[in-house]
């Protein structure tokens, strides 16, 4: 018999009341538990989605002018310049501190060229990186091999060209593979290629004209990266696309900010749940804790009964809470998430977080109904009897 | 110098014109193994004696000596650890904690002890042994009589070999002969050389002790009227 068995043996009879303590603290830890691995879950996918927004970070040749395109607009004289970067430094890029990073990294040739009396924009992109670049593309028909094109819709109007039709590049007969479906963008003007089709029919073999990379994902360096490219390529002007990197930084800030304020106001009922309830347990057992003084219970003595009461609870409480929230998160996630394959993962940082939180609160929450049965009067306390 | 010694004791409840005198100027003096049993009429201040006996009263004016140490002059904890390693109490109504088991609630004293669980288990069945309750230590207190629960809160009040022993009405909740054999248990425990303060309603209680301390008002009354009465118990 010590003061452990004293408060477990306390517990064991006053069930009820050990339940309604169990039950505030877990329901607390559970949606703490819930909360967080939702948003966690909820993050995931939405970086995994973010990373689809294609591009972030542009790589283009270092230039001395300013640019005359807003928003793909021309305001002004001919503004596209004619330096190139090398195809072969590309490789460089791949090989940065943060390469795995990297989502896609899409070389792309550009250059102007007549078809009939039309001059149009040549684009050579690589296809398969655009899947992750240009996520919106659709193209009817198919991706362009050697010797095809896939061609805007304006371009399409325009040059009233028609899928499977010849189109003739400076002199040189291509298929149209496809047709992108309009986009809304200054894509829908322009002619595009594999990247080594338009390199021949602009006379640029072995040079890109910019590079774009996707490099969003969960605490993506962006701006690190950004000076990792930059250093690997010093002719070349890297820039990030803040936009994208602010909104993806602000989506995350209001998911944590609201799992944190929910978690908190839940931890709020729940302490005020074990106040209530081991403040009500203290009173219930006045001539318990008169006998204790009586027979020679020091006034911490007392407090460490039901400190130790609080602690056992709520350790049984960060278990249970951690385990039920888990499960909570894994069933409510479909009605938050569209993805498939998302779920609540184990945390060992979270289980260890829902114990002390548990822990914390249980034992912030009984201190001062322990205060107050160590402070009783002890023959006031008898004289209840 | 006496083992036990009140001087001057005086307790007043509440203030002003509500203030409610329990003690007023009581002095007196318990040797070592000495059987006191202390009577009175109801709101004599019998019990607030006894609770300042138990240091669990701290008196308005006075001074209360145990083996020479000022008791109300030690701080809360030491007077805690005086009670644990000085006094044995034992109710009226019995204040066993339901849920423990006999041997449990004896065992209460020495749970702030450190010594190994089997140790204070063998302790709290040889107290109950004691008490001739030898074999019944696994039950609750609702499992046993109102005379087996008071010789329980018995082997409480010994378990820890304390050497005094105070005793509110111990035989206030049983029938006669109930009452007989704890008064039997009382003073063969005297006899054994425990020092025993006895608060009782009752002369044939009282005539166990070996001296009857009178209280009326607050105040001590002569111990020689008393006597003649217990003697006539006695025979």
């Amino acid at each position: 018999m010590n003061l452990k068995d004293i408060a477990l043996l306390n517990l064991r009879r006053r069930k009820a009341k050990a339940a309604f303590v169990l039950a505030g603290l877990l329901i607390g830890v559970a949606t703490m538990v819930a909360l967080v691995g939702l948003a966690e879950a909820l993050t995931h996918e939405i970086n995994h989605k973010l990373e689809k927004y294609g591009a972030n970070i542009l790589v283009t040749p270092r230039s001395d002018q300013l640019s005359l395109t807003y928003e793909g607009m021309s305001l002004g004289g001919f503004s596209f310049e004619t330096k190139e970067l090398k195809e072969a430094d590309l490789e460089k890029i791949r090989h940065i501190k943060n390469a795995g990073n990297l989502a896609a990294v899409g070389p792309m040739v550009l250059g102007v060229v007549r078809v009939g009396r039309q001059e149009v924009l040549l684009s050579g992109v690589d296809f398969e990186a655009s899947e992750i670049l240009k996520p919106w593309w659709k193209v009817e028909g198919a991706a362009p091999g050697p010797g095809q094109v896939v061609l805007g819709s304006e371009a399409a109007r325009v040059l009233g060209l028609a899928l499977g039709q010849e189109i003739v590049i400076q002199d040189r007969r291509l298929t149209i593979s496809g047709l992108l479906t309009p986009t809304g963008s200054q894509d829908d003007g322009l002619i595009f290629s594999q990247v080594a089709t338009a390199q021949g029919l602009l006379g640029k073999q072995g040079l890109v004209s910019m590079v774009e990379v996707a490099a969003l994902c969960k605490d993506c360096p962006v701006e690190d990266m950004v000076e990792q490219i930059s250093e690997v390529l010093p002719t070349a002007k890297v820039v990030a696309i803040q936009s994208v990197v602010k909104g993806r930084m602000e989506t995350l800030k209001h998911f944590k900010s609201f799992g944190m304020g929910v978690s908190g106001l839940v931890a709020l009922v729940g302490s005020l749940v074990v106040l209530v309830t081991m403040m009500a347990s203290v009173k219930e057992r006045t001539q318990e804790i008169g006998i204790f003084r009586a027979i020679g219970f020091r006034q911490s003595h007392v407090m460490r009964v039901v400190l130790l009461e609080a602690a056992l609870l709520s350790l049984a409480a960060g278990v249970l809470g951690y385990l039920l929230g888990l499960g909570a998160g894994e069933l409510a996630l479909p009605l938050f998430s569209q993805g498939h394959g998302a779920h609540v993962a184990f945390d060992p940082w979270l289980a260890v977080g829902s114990l002390l939180l548990a822990l914390v609160v249980g034992l912030a929450a009984s201190l001062y109904p322990s205060l107050m049965a160590a402070r009783m009067d002890p023959h006031e306390a008898l004289r209840t009897l | 110098m006496s083992f036990i010694q009140g001087q001057d004791l005086a307790k007043t409840y509440g203030s002003g014109e509500a203030a409610m005198t329990a003690l007023d100027g009581v002095s007196f003096s318990i040797e070592k193994g000495e059987f006191v049993a202390v009577m009175g009429p109801s709101g004599s201040g019998k019990s607030t004696l006894l609770s300042v006996l138990g240091a669990l009263n701290t008196p308005s004016r006075g001074r209360y000596l145990v083996d020479g140490l000022d008791i109300y002059a030690l701080g809360s904890d030491q007077r805690a650890d005086f009670r644990r390693q000085y006094l044995g109490f034992v109710f009226q109504s019995f204040n066993l904690v339901p849920y423990l088991s006999l041997c449990e609630n004896v065992m209460l004293p020495l749970a702030v002890r450190k010594m190994a669980s089997r140790q204070k288990r063998e302790l709290a069945i040889a107290a109950l042994g004691r008490v001739g309750l030898a074999g019944k230590q696994d039950r609750l207190p609702s499992q046993v009589s109102g005379g087996e629960q008071e010789r329980t809160a018995v082997a409480r009040a010994l378990v820890n070999s304390p050497p005094i022993l105070l005793a509110d009405e111990p035989t206030g909740n049983l029938d006669a002969r109930t009452s007989r054999e704890v008064m039997e248990l009382l003073a063969r425990l005297g006899g054994e050389g425990m020092t025993i303060a006895m608060v009782t309603h009752s002369p044939d209680c009282a005539a166990y002790a070996s001296r009857v301390i009178n209280m009326q008002d607050g105040r001590l009354m002569e111990e020689g009227l008393m006597q003649v009465k217990l003697a006539a118990c006695r025979a």
